[in-house]
């Protein structure tokens, strides 16, 4: 891990407590990318299956995944902590997580302007061609940026 | 990805209190209240929410808003609900404010119900009801048990 991926996998995601909460891991970062893990634990499940034991992992919980991954694919861009907030996220479900398997979550910095950056990603559970679930983002830094 | 258990507590619960039906909503420490309107969703502060220093993390002000459209769809349903599944096809949230370290709120209002979609739009807010901290748009897909294998 380079030093640089390395200061944002400590600063970013290991002092954020609801990342911990949720169990999100550092996988990967690039020059305009980033990639974090979801591990499945039951207390993520949110669409409880018939038999009560193997339920799916929350939409809510994958949401975080994205909103978390969008962020850090953003500051891997600008190569510093600014201050950001997401503007708005939109989450297509394409299909359902499979119990048990880590959801790892994608994402790319399409475009960055001085206030805003535009984020796509994707979400699957194993199979980077068969995603589970597709995001759009966008992001805007909120002190020392103009418009 | 039944919700009998939720539609019960919705339905023939008390007034008000946690979600127990549910493993992420239990996560979020969600509790729900039942109002003329139907149901709203109040989640708590606590340390557990935070993303940002003193601010909630945007995934979980996401989550209490999906949990406000699905309880409400529960609610509409009624006695049908414990006969579907319900899926989420998508969510568009918008943040408005940052969310401090307080209690949230989310309702939802039902756009549209179908035999198979919900179009629903849902709002969160923190101690003032009139100043939204973040609103969503949620698609539903409702399966109908006995037509479930139909799609």
């Amino acid at each position: 891990m380079s030093n640089f991926a390395q200061s944002i996998s400590d600063g970013f995601l290991n002092f954020a407590p609801h990342v911990n909460a949720l169990g999100l891991k550092f996988v990967a970062m690039g020059d305009d990318w980033a990639e974090l893990a979801l591990p499945y634990a039951a207390h993520l499940v949110a669409y409880p299956a018939d038999n009560e034991t193997d339920g799916i992992i929350a939409s809510g919980a994958i949401f975080s995944l994205m909103d978390t991954v969008g962020g850090m694919a953003v500051i891997a861009k600008q190569r510093r902590l600014l201050h950001q907030a997401t503007l708005d996220l939109r989450l297509d479900y394409l299909r359902p997580a499979e119990p048990g398997k880590t959801v790892t979550g994608h994402a790319d910095v399409v475009k960055i302007t001085r206030s805003v950056a535009f984020v796509s990603g994707f979400a699957h559970d194993g199979n980077p061609e068969h995603p589970l679930a597709r995001m759009a983002a966008t992001y805007m830094f909120t002190k020392g940026a103009r418009a | 990805m039944s919700f009998v258990r939720l539609s019960t507590l919705l339905r023939d619960g008390p007034k008000e209190g946690p979600i127990s039906a549910l493993p992420y909503a239990q996560t979020l420490g969600l509790r729900y209240i039942k109002t003329d309107a139907g149901i709203t969703i109040h989640m708590p502060f606590s340390d557990a929410l935070i993303g940002a220093p003193k601010r909630l993390h945007g995934g979980t002000i996401a989550g209490l808003l999906e949990i406000a459209s699905i309880a409400q769809v529960i609610h509409a349903l009624g006695d049908d609900a414990a006969a579907t599944t319900l899926k989420p096809v998508n969510v568009t949230v918008d943040y408005l404010r940052g969310g401090a370290s307080e209690d949230s709120y989310a309702a939802a209002i039902i756009t549209r119900i179908g035999r198979r979609i919900a179009n629903i739009r849902a709002e969160a807010w923190q101690a003032d009801r009139t100043r939204l901290i973040a609103c969503a748009h949620m698609n539903v897909m409702i399966a109908r048990r006995d037509a479930a294998s139909a799609g």
